[in-house]
């Protein structure tokens, strides 16, 4: 089944579905002991250039509780003008537009290489997109200049036609009251005082009497407010806004934070979207220099002399606002989510900033924008330029709103999703009573899509093992998608995707074949950072290391060289899931799971793009790729390991968050003597640039862009090289390996040899 | 404190060891006695001990006068005197023309019975109800006679008397309206009290006197009333009496009366006189309560007059501050003050200049004791402005145990190294570097090179100890809070106060000698929600930030809100340019109010400065907010006991508005444009009470008060104030400041808060005794007040005024000052309305005046008939003011005057000084039909009363707050077309609101004096062109204050009676 792979590949570039088994076992009994759950990894929008979409709208099976969409996978009677759902039989009549339906005029949709298909709702007016900015102004005047800079530019990088609206906050928060002329309007609120969306309309006149304020009737424009206006309109007046908004000046004494009213801010944003436009696609674009410091949703005090929690302080429950302050957010999340609204956070500061309690802002509302900068590292300003360049391509793709619903044959039903997306808590035939992740419904809303958003759904079997499928029948599932395209338009993308049973006892080979490390290893991990984020850390190793061994003991049963399971051949060991462990023993040590040496926020932020990226993306936050660069060859992948440092090597090494560029001991005394400006080592120059070169590429391509760090041998920041590699050298035993080889690092972390042993000793003795 | 609401404070309140009955005086201000009620306590003793006092009296208080009749009083009393220049003068005046009032009421006193008859019959017949006006009309003619002129003839005792006596009666009296058929009573009887008093052998004395000075110096002795007129009044009264005649001693000689009168004039005369160089008439101040048929009322005594003879005798003068107790000239009159030692009287002026020695004397005469205290008033060009002493880093120099500040006062010792405090008698040491070596006066060498120690007013420089939080103060600011709501806006004022804005504040005040001034300015519009203004220099246009969070309201920005007009003009111009066409199209017709002052207040603490609103308002604030207000108009209130909740401020929210204003120093002025009901009570609590003052345009029209607005505003916004000003009035032991009048707030019993203080607020502070006071030591006053300029500089400003203490009574009458006592009582009866039915106060003021005087009467004017009217010089049109006041709108219970304009009346007087009060009790009515339109001089106003006015006169009346042209229907065509170029009167527009400017010497005469009283007073006044017998007169006609008014209260022949008739009950 050599073909496997391929399968996979082909099924991940069509259909952007991975699962973690290609065939099923046919009962749930055996599905349950083969710990790694059905689950799949579902990029719901992945790029499809190729796709032209349908305008027209999908059929739909009659029965009420399925729904399901006329696939390729149906029986068609084309003679009667029948089909039958694939998933609950139901025979279904095919709708008048589709009378000149024939074996060789078949409608696209039922075409086998359209088994992921857009349709486009004509329904309805084309909805606008919606920018609103929330602009922090505490910030230091270069970065305030600069971020000015950056979202004037912006507004030229908008589609035209899409609204903006700008709110500012510090001690208080402004909403800008755009195309004003001769005097440039805004309202203003307490940063201290939260309002529910009533009364805020009613603050910023925004109740329905348009004659209470005095205008004609606005109803002509309901597209539009005072306060969310087209860019192509209120452009030079933003741009102006822009450039006059001046540093918060309320004084900030000696030994203060400035005050910032972030969680007011953010509840206003939400607010005035949920009263203005709600159900519409709309991003509300948060960028802060700092921690809320008043107000609902602080994070800290406004003394700089108590610092803000850290790992330390949450545990002991030291953390005295992280409570309340989640709560605010996470009741702003879900008044977001529910209208469709995003929340993204860029956030830029030398400490924490507070996104441990702002996480489920972008976590819920399917935000791809959290992000941290660090502006003293690379200039705020090219940072978020490169930030709008990247935004500007994803603009063009980024959807808004959807509800995304699988559909699913009667012997699986789905448990749960682990992605940023929230529950509609629409029940359903096909919903598992076990819950993994966010469960309990078959339908998710996710607001924020962009291509590379990645769901882990969760299935379970529950075919009963006395039940035997028959031979050859498969099982289906439908993702549908709706979503609003940047267009405007709404469009319904429906991926269907089968996948064949097999008797576990007596296929069991080919449902191992078909085992998909890579999703099964992200698959996992999800659920591990699920299981940390709601858990206590300790408890998620432990259950991990479960996982681990049982899935090393079952991998037993597939090794046909160790059918008693009494020792672990290294043999079955590395055929089965070597990779696998590796994988697990970085993810262990990953900052997912370890919060040590990472504040709450960075562990957020870690997570949270953990969550929602593709799975290649998340193999490398995982497990960084280490590139060598070297005069015996060209660039070439090694290990992750202490014993690829080598002095003459400059490495290049990707983390996802963090491009790193180490150069070895040598290296780097050779470029001290500069002798790359020599033109006789002009081979030396080009060894220094190339790993410069291809991090460039990575830098321009990746989003959020990476953090870039060029150090070398003994540099401070080779720590994040080091805290990464496989210790194989450390203080302890670097006498033993080989001495030529590799850097000593210096940490009490196990090996990944040490690791391995462990493992397979447990797994082999009697029952862990 | 609440109980002092009642008007009669001084006396009775007064520290009485022995009233136990304090308390419970004040609580049953009982149906029964609800005139004593108030005073309480004193009530009850008040009959017993005047009984007492009045047996005691005549040993103890006036020694002098059972011998011989008042004559010799006279002498003595002048002797006794400083002043030295009286005696011939007193001899001069000669009481002649009183005597003949004397006559007629004999020396009642000793006769209860019959008196009290008497008066039960006049009371019945004459006074009682308002209405039988011409009753009343009839005693009054023997109150005096108007001024010099009268003089001669009259007196002559014996003769004239009785001719005059028929005529009068003959002429006068309306033979039907009294019972008591006057005439012939008049005449036996009024011969009779004469005797009475003159029994002491008085005959003889009054005669001369009377005859010779009398009438030539003394205007007074107002002919025709002398002699006869008695006769008439006494007979009214004693009407009934008469036959038991016998009863009254007067019975006896008629002659023998006329002497006596005199020298009753002579007594009490005297002591003022002597002040009086001009040979004053003091004798008219004594009138005969008696009624009599019509009486002349050229004969009662003349505020006009008394005016004009203290400018005579006074004006232009320079007054010099060097003596104690020196009692300055009226307020009406021009002079310069040169300091001496004493604070200016523009600064300070008492009711008295001579406090009682002890408590029961003050309790005795009832007569306030308290200063009127303008801390910043203006100073006349030609009087030179205060110097300003720096002691350096350690402050002013200050007695350390009562905190006094160096003054004039201090008593330098053991050469120099040390001072007594004259206020607490502490020994302090000098510090080294204020240490100077006394001459052999024992007064300092540098005593006139340091302001502090030669002269009563001056300031000291501040140090950080004296500013909030120790930190020198930021410049102050003014923050100009527009409403534009729909009617606002309709009305053009928007756009009116945007243009005007512009130039004004060019204008801004600014220190003596500085370039420019200092002052910010912000600007917020409002409706329903609140615009703010970012105008820093910096921008290109204005931005405007909303705050709708009226509930918690809070200043959304801080730099560029408060700027410097001269920076930053060119968007303060670009603003002020479009706020108007910004809401051009603005329905909202709602507003709030708490929260805009709320926004100013919180504006000025967050650029820790302090600050004056000038907010423009156009209604009731409605909308829902803190501060939202309800009409709670009730005409139904009114007259009943529950009338006082009109003038308590409705809700708590602007109560502590005002408490938070005063302690972050935000003054607001509110500019009120209202075109019905606003509660004007609720909404001028804040501004009330933080020193600032409310203006209201009823009906507001822009082409018709546009100007006056503006005048005011220009006014307002121009006036020199200082800021955050706290006030402490110290005072030599025996006595102290027990309560304060103003808009001021307090927090303590001792220190007067102003969020601001302009040069027209004054203080009222009324003194108590703790003690008996020293005759050698005299009383002193010192006020300091801290505040901080318009500059930002922390100054405190020191007056000092020292007073003369005596035991005798007559002393204290002599130094009264009625301008200053009528402003303690507006004040007081202003106040007491809060807590008390209108007509328990009302009854209150009568009575103190009545117990006043019966005071005087009893022991410092000579023996004379119970059913003379005998008033102090210095207190003769007391009356007149006292009625006007009882008149005055909020003391009016009348259901055609708006609750609105009353509550403001009662607001704005509370800050008056005395100046402002005597004009608004005393309107100037000044005729001009016949003047000489080249003349510079103003001509002389009349008196206010109907009867001044002619069919073809032209009059202008002003009292500071209105001001009416009054034209007569038969006024001459050119002069109406002189005036408005218009050919009879019948084509006058009824609502023209100014002068037209035509160029003839007439208008522009006209237009001169009108401009000239405009600029000379303290808000602009809108001047009405009424005709005669037009609707609007009635308005006009509630200024004439000498006549009935329309509603509701008595003329002031009337009242003088009825005080009479009060006294005579009072003396019995």
């Amino acid at each position: 089944m050599a073909s496997f792979a391929e399968y996979i590949a082909q099924n991940e570039e069509r259909d952007g579905v991975r699962f973690s088994w290609n065939v099923w076992p046919s009962s749930r009994l055996e599905a349950t002991r083969m710990v790694v759950p059905i689950a799949a990894l579902f990029t719901p929008l992945k790029e499809r250039p190729d796709l032209p979409p349908i305008q027209y709208e999908p059929v739909l099976c009659s029965r009420a509780t399925c729904r399901a969409v006329l696939n390729p996978l149906c029986q068609v009677d084309y003679r009667a003008k029948l089909w039958a759902c694939n998933f609950c039989y139901q025979r279904n009549q095919f709708p008048p537009s589709y009378a000149g339906i024939s074996e060789v005029n078949q409608p696209a949709e039922l075409l086998p290489q359209f088994s992921t298909i857009e349709y486009v709702v004509q329904r309805g007016p084309p909805m606008p997109l919606l920018f609103l900015y929330v602009v922090d102004t505490c910030i230091e005047d270069d970065d305030l200049q600069a971020l000015k800079e950056s979202l004037q530019m912006s507004l030229s990088l908008l589609p035209p036609a899409a609204l903006v609206g700008l709110i500012t906050f510090g001690r208080m928060v402004q909403v800008h009251e755009l195309g004003c002329e001769g005097i440039s309007k805004s309202y203003v609120f307490r940063g201290t005082k939260d309002l529910n969306a009533k009364q805020l309309q009613e603050m910023l006149g925004l109740t329905k009497p348009a004659a209470t304020q005095g205008r004609a009737p606005q109803t002509q424009q309901p597209l539009c407010n005072r306060f969310l206006q087209p860019v192509q309109k209120v452009d030079m007046n933003l741009t102006d806004l822009l450039g006059e908004l001046q540093r918060d000046p309320w004084p900030v004494t000696q030994g203060k934070r400035p005050l910032r009213s972030l969680g007011v801010a953010l509840s206003i944003a939400v607010g005035l979207l949920e009263c203005t436009f709600p159900n519409t696609g709309a991003r509300i674009m948060t960028f802060i220099g700092g921690p809320a410091t008043q107000g609902p949703g602080m994070v800290v005090g406004d003394e700089l002399k108590t610092p803000i929690r850290s790992w330390h302080d949450i545990e002991k429950d030291g953390a005295k606002f992280l409570k309340k302050a989640t709560k605010h957010y996470e009741s702003l999340a879900s008044r977001a989510a529910a209208n469709g609204h995003i929340i993204d956070i860029y956030a830029c500061a030398l400490d924490q900033t507070g996104l441990l309690e702002m996480k489920c802002c972008p976590n819920h509302t399917g935000s791809m924008g959290t992000l941290l900068v660090y502006s003293f590292h690379t200039p705020y300003k090219t940072t978020l330029t490169r930030l709008y360049l990247k935004l500007s391509v994803f603009f063009v793709n980024i959807f808004g709103l959807n509800s995304f619903s699988p559909q699913t044959s009667r012997e699986v039903k789905v448990s749960g999703a682990i992605g940023p997306c929230v529950s509609l808590n629409a029940k359903g035939p096909c919903v598992s009573e076990n819950e993994i992740g966010t469960g309990g419904t078959s339908q998710w809303k996710v607001c924020g899509f962009d291509p590379s958003t990645t769901l882990a759904l969760y299935f379970e079997v529950v075919n009963q093992h006395n039940a035997p499928i028959p031979q050859g029948g498969r099982g289906a599932i439908q993702f549908v998608t709706q979503y609003q395209h940047s267009s405007g338009q709404r469009r319904i993308r429906v991926t269907t995707t089968a996948r064949n049973w097999a008797d576990a006892q007596s296929q069991i080979q080919s449902i191992a074949a078909s085992f998909d490390q890579e999703a099964a290893a992200i698959l996992m991990a999800r659920l591990a950072v699920y299981r940390a984020e709601t858990e206590e850390g300790p408890d998620v190793l432990r259950w991990l290391d479960r996982q681990l061994i049982r899935l090393v003991r079952h991998s037993t049963i597939y090794c046909p060289y160790c059918p008693l399971a009494a020792h672990l051949c290294s043999a079955c060991f590395s055929l089965c899931s070597y990779w696998l462990f590796t994988f697990m023993f970085h993810l262990r040590r990953s900052p997912f799971l370890q919060v040590f040496n990472n504040s709450p926020d960075e562990s957020s932020f870690y997570r949270h793009h953990f969550n929602r990226q593709d799975l290649t993306q998340a193999l490398i936050m995982v497990q960084p790729v280490l590139y060598a660069y070297s005069f015996n060859g060209p660039p070439e992948p090694v290990l992750l390991d202490s014993s690829s440092i080598l002095p003459d090597r400059i490495l290049l090494m990707d983390t996802f968050f963090q491009i790193l560029i180490y150069h070895g001991e040598t290296v780097a005394q050779w470029r001290k003597a500069k002798y790359h400006e020599m033109p006789e080592y002009e081979n030396f120059k080009h060894l220094l640039q190339a790993p410069v070169d291809d991090a460039q590429e990575l830098l321009h391509t990746r989003f959020p862009m990476p953090r870039y760090i060029d150090t070398e041998h003994g540099g401070s920041q080779a720590r994040f090289l080091l805290s990464k590699v496989n210790p194989s050298q450390t203080h302890n035993n670097m006498y033993t390996w080989g001495q030529e080889s590799g850097a000593p690092i210096l940490t009490d972390d196990v090996s990944l040899q040490v690791f391995m042993d462990h493992l397979k000793k447990l797994a082999v003795s009697s029952a862990a | 404190m609440s109980q002092q609401g009642y008007v009669a404070a001084p006396p009775y309140s007064q520290a009485q060891p022995g009233m136990g009955g304090y308390q419970a005086g004040y609580g049953p201000p009982g149906a029964t006695q609800p005139h004593y009620g108030h005073y309480g306590g004193p009530t009850q003793p008040f009959n017993a001990p005047p009984t007492a006092s009045m047996m005691k009296s005549p040993p103890a208080g006036m020694p002098p006068t059972p011998v011989s009749s008042q004559y010799s009083q006279n002498v003595q009393q002048n002797g006794g005197h400083r002043y030295p220049a009286p005696p011939a003068a007193s001899a001069a005046y000669g009481q002649p023309p009183q005597s003949s009032y004397n006559s007629m009421s004999p020396q009642s006193p000793p006769t209860t019975q019959q008196i009290t008859n008497q008066m039960g019959a006049m009371s019945i017949g004459n006074y009682a109800p308002g209405p039988q006006a011409p009753v009343n009309s009839v005693a009054q003619q023997h109150h005096q006679r108007p001024a010099p002129a009268m003089g001669q003839p009259q007196m002559h005792p014996g003769p004239q008397s009785p001719p005059m006596s028929p005529q009068m009666s003959s002429t006068q009296f309306p033979p039907a309206n009294m019972p008591m058929t006057a005439p012939p009573m008049a005449g036996s009887p009024l011969s009779p009290p004469p005797m009475a008093g003159s029994p002491m052998g008085a005959p003889p004395m009054g005669a001369p006197p009377m005859a010779g000075s009398p009438m030539g110096a003394n205007p007074m002795g107002a002919p025709p009333m002398a002699g006869p007129p008695m006769g008439g009044m006494g007979g009214p009264f004693p009407g009934s009496p008469p036959p038991g005649v016998g009863g009254f001693q007067q019975a006896g000689p008629g002659p023998q009366g006329f002497p006596q009168q005199p020298g009753q004039f002579g007594g009490p005369m005297a002591g003022p006189q002597p002040g009086m160089p001009g040979g004053f008439p003091s004798g008219p101040s004594q009138l005969a309560g008696p009624p009599q048929k019509k009486l002349d009322p050229d004969s009662i005594p003349s505020p006009t007059q008394v005016i004009e003879d203290d400018q005579v005798r006074r004006g232009g003068q320079i007054y010099a501050t060097n003596l104690r107790g020196q009692v300055p000239p009226l307020v009406t009159t021009q002079f310069t003050v040169q300091d001496q030692g004493n604070a200016s009287p523009r600064f300070m002026r008492c009711t008295t200049y001579s406090l009682p020695c002890t408590a029961d004397l003050a309790k005795q005469c009832q007569v306030p004791l308290a200063s009127i205290i303008k801390p910043l008033a203006r100073l006349p060009k030609n009087e030179t402005p205060l110097y300003v002493v720096n002691h350096g880093e350690t402050g002013p120099i200050r007695c350390n145990r009562c905190k006094a500040y160096i003054c004039p006062f201090m008593h330098f010792t053991e050469g120099g190294r040390r001072f007594q405090c004259a206020f607490c008698n502490c020994v302090n040491e000098v510090p080294v570097f204020y240490f100077q070596h006394l001459d052999h006066m024992g007064r300092r060498v540098d005593f006139y090179e340091r302001p502090e120690l030669s002269l009563g007013s001056y300031e000291f420089e501040a140090t950080l100890d004296y500013c909030k939080n120790n930190k020198p103060p930021n410049p102050p600011a003014f923050i100009f809070m527009i409403d534009v709501s729909y009617n606002n806006v309709k009305s053009g004022l928007v756009k009116m106060i945007c243009n005007e804005l512009k130039t004004l504040l060019e204008k801004l005040p600014k220190e003596e000698g500085s370039e420019s001034s200092v002052i910010k300015v912000g600007f917020v519009t409002y409706n329903k929600v609140l615009h703010f203004y970012n105008v820093k220099s910096a921008l290109a246009q204005p931005q405007m930030m909303v705050v709708s969070d009226i509930a918690e309201m809070f200043v959304p920005l801080l730099d560029g809100f408060l700027v410097n007009y001269q920076d930053s003009k060119a968007v303060i111009y670009n603003l002020l340019d479009q706020i108007p066409d910004m809401f051009a199209n603005s329905n909202e017709s709602e507003t709030v109010f708490a929260p805009v002052i709320q926004a100013g207040l919180e504006a000025l603490k967050a650029a820790e400065c302090s600050g004056k609103l000038f907010i423009f308002q156009s209604a009731m604030p409605t909308a829902e907010a803190p501060g939202k207000l309800k009409n709670r108009d009730d005409k139904k209130l009114i007259g009943t006991d529950k009338e006082k909740t009109l003038f308590q401020p409705q809700k708590s929210v602007y109560e502590q508005l005002a408490k938070d204003c005063v302690a972050n120093g935000c003054s607001v002025d509110l500019f009120l444009f209202p075109s019905q009901y606003v509660d004007l009570t609720t909404m001028a609590s804040v501004p009330s009470h933080t020193g600032g003052s409310v203006y209201k345009y009823n009906n507001f029209q822009v082409e018709t008060d546009g100007e006056h607005f503006l005048r005011d505003l220009r006014k307002d916004v121009q006036k020199p104030i200082g800021f955050d000003a706290v006030m402490r009035v110290r005072t030599s032991t025996g006595f102290r400041a027990t309560d304060f009048f103003g808009a001021i707030h307090m927090n303590n019993t001792t220190d007067v808060e102003m969020a601001a203080v302009d040069c027209d607020k004054a203080i009222t502070v009324e003194f108590k005794h703790d003690d008996s006071l020293g005759e050698d030591t005299g009383a002193l006053i010192q006020c300091a007040l801290l505040y901080t300029t318009l500059s930002g500089h922390r100054r405190l400003r020191i007056h000092n005024l020292s007073l003369n203490c005596s035991s005798q009574l007559s002393d204290l009458y002599k130094s009264c000052e009625t301008d200053s006592l009528i402003n303690f009582f507006a004040k007081s009866a202003y106040r007491a309305i809060l807590n008390q039915p209108i007509k328990n106060v009302r009854e209150i003021l009568v009575n103190q005046t009545a117990h006043m005087l019966a005071c005087y009467r009893k022991n410092c004017a000579s023996p004379s008939a119970a059913s003379q009217l005998i008033l102090p010089d210095t207190m003769k049109v007391f009356p007149v003011y006292m009625n006007s006041l009882m008149k005055s709108s909020p003391l009016v219970g009348s259901t055609e005057l708006p609750t609105d304009d009353r509550a403001h009346q009662r607001l704005s007087l509370l800050a008056m000084g005395v100046e402002e009060t005597q004009l608004l009790l005393y309107p100037r009515l000044i005729p001009l039909h016949n003047m000489d339109p080249s003349s510079d001089v103003l001509p002389a106003p009349v008196r206010c009363s109907e009867e001044r006015l002619s069919d073809s006169g032209l009059f202008l009346l002003e009292n500071g707050h209105s001001m009416f042209l009054w034209l007569g229907q038969g006024s001459s065509p050119d002069l109406i077309q002189g005036l408005f170029n218009l050919p009879s009167l019948a084509h006058l527009q009824p609502d023209i609101a100014a002068l037209p400017e035509l160029d003839n010497p007439l208008s522009k005469k006209i237009r001169s004096i009108v401009s000239d009283l405009l600029e000379k007073r303290f808000n602009s006044m809108k001047l009405h062109i009424v005709r005669q017998k037009d609707k609007p007169e009635i308005l006009f006609r509630q200024f004439l204050v000498e006549d009935k008014s329309v509603h509701g209260g008595a003329s002031y022949m009337d009242f003088l009676c009825f005080v009479h008739r009060e006294i005579r009950q009072l003396l019995t």
